[in-house]
């Protein structure tokens, strides 16, 4: 701004003399996605008629699903239960593999040859959406809360494993060193040079997971994996709405719940 | 980590890292965790056999999914995948229409009505709190069973998720600019044009990027409850035991995401 000179407005810039032009390449792209919504809406029968039905029955669907019935609620209480013990399990078992894993797949702290298998291990647990998980574990080990925890401990892997990697990836070395130069061993290492670095971290990545995996444990049950999803499932297929809005709020007072709690721990470990 | 140093051997004063409040906090929740999960371990029911067979099942499984259902690919998986997209790339461009004047109510330094933003940060929690399966059960109890129920599960997934992030980059403008603009006059929708929009902006693609990443993975599960896409697919193969036809299927989905993922990346590094 120290060179604003009036006497010469340099008018030949094309920069100074349309500084809010029209960018072709932003046309081109509004022109793209224009036809692109045109081409797909064709193409998947998307017709607005269809919609106007559905606004009609959701109408009906609404009135419906008030009043919640809780009348069965001692279905609800067994199966939030189980809910509560896939999430407990799976996240504590998923939480110390994931500690292992994590620390193995540091690139700071261990060499490529052991790491780069550890990360693709990790992408691996990732890929797949939980259901899809869920789905292999049922066929694998039948119906039921087993295949839920083992659902819920690959997707737990698969994201707190690399949040730990990358926390640990950051340290400073040089609590390490000062460490390793007293003649520690690595396990000394590990315990005190390089946990004390991450812990609370840590700790905050693991109460997200616990409370991710609340939130799924509530849902693989939709392919038979144990807890709330199934039942929540079969409501639906008896339009037994009522009962629908009762099991939607038990999850959702679960989860406001799960999120106190752990709010709560944060605070205790920061 | 509690440990504790001895400043001077012959002082009796010890240095801790903690309050005797907060250690006591410390022990209560690992006692809280381990007491949680011994009750859990012990009261869920799990049959052990179940569990001792369980690497034979699965190898059992891998063998009968072998050789890959090839020919099933061209015949209905290729037509399923892309209606997959469709409903990611629908949904997460419908949820903008949402999502965007959401996110507008809700940036403090936008409205400046503390009600107006309590009711858009309901509307935002009320979208994130409700699993994308919910959405789509929900609505393909509304709309049938098909491409537009999974489309809206999808978007109203998604406004919660792009609404609140968007918010929060509106949040981190630049006020300056903003001020600077009003007192040449500019109109309301200027300002919001010239002044918060091209500082908002890399925030804003980077959002929508990230969400359709994670919408298309979300997408190829809601059709196993009926809303269209590749999931109807792997429902109906897993139901008639077609296992070869459920590895292609899952194979086609892994390429996919993988795919997606690679070209999310090339385009944020061209956009932002």
């Amino acid at each position: 701004m120290a060179e604003l000179n009036h006497t010469s407005p340099r008018a030949s810039d094309p920069e100074r003399a349309h500084p809010f032009r029209t960018s072709w390449g932003s046309r081109a792209l509004w022109a793209g996605l224009v036809l692109y919504l045109v081409y797909a809406v064709t193409t998947l029968d998307l017709t607005w008629a269809r919609f106007l039905v559905g606004i009609d029955q959701g109408g009906e669907l609404l009135g419906r699903l008030f009043p919640a019935n809780f009348a069965r609620w001692e279905l609800l209480l067994s199966d939030l239960i189980e809910s509560l013990q896939i999430a407990i399990i799976a996240s504590v078992v998923g939480i110390a593999i994931s500690l292992f894993v994590g620390l193995l797949a540091a690139r700071n702290l261990m060499p490529n040859l052991v790491s780069a298998p550890m990360r693709v291990f990790i992408a691996l647990c990732r890929t797949f959406h939980p259901v899809i998980i869920a789905i292999l574990f049922v066929k694998a080990v039948g119906f039921g809360a087993l295949a839920g925890i083992l659902t819920l401990i690959v997707a737990s892997i698969g994201f707190i494993a690399k949040l730990f990697a990358e926390a640990i990836e950051e340290i400073s070395l040089k609590q390490v060193e000062a460490i390793r130069a007293t003649g520690a061993g690595f396990a000394s290492i590990i315990l005190f040079g390089v946990l004390p670095q991450v812990f609370s971290r840590f700790i905050g990545f693991s109460m997200y997971q616990l409370d991710s995996n609340l939130r799924n444990s509530t849902m693989v049950g939709i392919v038979g994996a144990g807890g709330l999803g199934g039942t929540l499932f079969s409501a639906f297929q008896r339009f037994d709405y009522d009962f629908v809005t009762a099991i939607l709020i038990t999850i959702i007072a679960l989860i406001l719940v799960g999120e106190a709690l752990s709010n709560t721990v944060r605070r205790v470990f920061q | 980590m509690s440990a504790s140093i001895v400043t001077k051997p012959q002082d009796s004063r010890r240095w801790q890292r903690f309050t005797p409040l907060e250690r006591s906090a410390r022990y209560l929740v690992y006692l809280v965790v381990v007491a949680a999960f011994i009750a859990s371990l012990r009261t869920v029911e799990i049959i052990p056999e179940f569990l001792y067979d369980a690497p034979q099942q699965m190898a059992d499984m891998f063998r009968r999914m072998w050789p890959l259902d090839l020919a099933a690919y061209p015949a209905t998986i290729h037509g399923a995948m892309l209606e997959t997209l469709h409903i990611a790339t629908l949904g997460t461009l419908l949820s903008l229409l949402l999502a965007v004047p959401l996110a507008l109510l809700n940036a403090r330094n936008i409205t400046p009505s503390a009600w107006l933003n309590w009711v858009a940060k309901f509307f935002l929690v009320a979208s994130r709190s409700v699993n994308s399966l919910v959405w789509a059960l929900l609505f393909v109890a509304v709309f049938g069973p098909g491409v537009l129920a999974g489309v809206l599960a999808v978007a109203l997934r998604s406004v919660g998720f792009v609404g609140k992030l968007f918010s929060e980059a509106l949040e981190e403008v630049n006020m300056d600019t903003v001020e600077a603009l009003r007192a040449t006059g500019a109109s309301p929708l200027a300002v919001l044009l010239k002044a918060y929009w091209p500082q908002a902006k890399p925030a804003f693609y980077s959002v929508v990027l990230f969400r359709w990443d994670i919408n298309v993975r979300e997408s190829a599960v809601l059709g196993l409850v009926g809303a269209g896409g590749i999931g109807v697919v792997l429902n109906d193969a897993m139901n008639l035991f077609q296992w070869p036809k459920v590895a292609t299927a899952l194979l086609t989905i892994f390429a996919v995401v993988l795919l997606i993922e690679l070209l999310v990346v090339q385009i944020r590094k061209r956009l932002i």
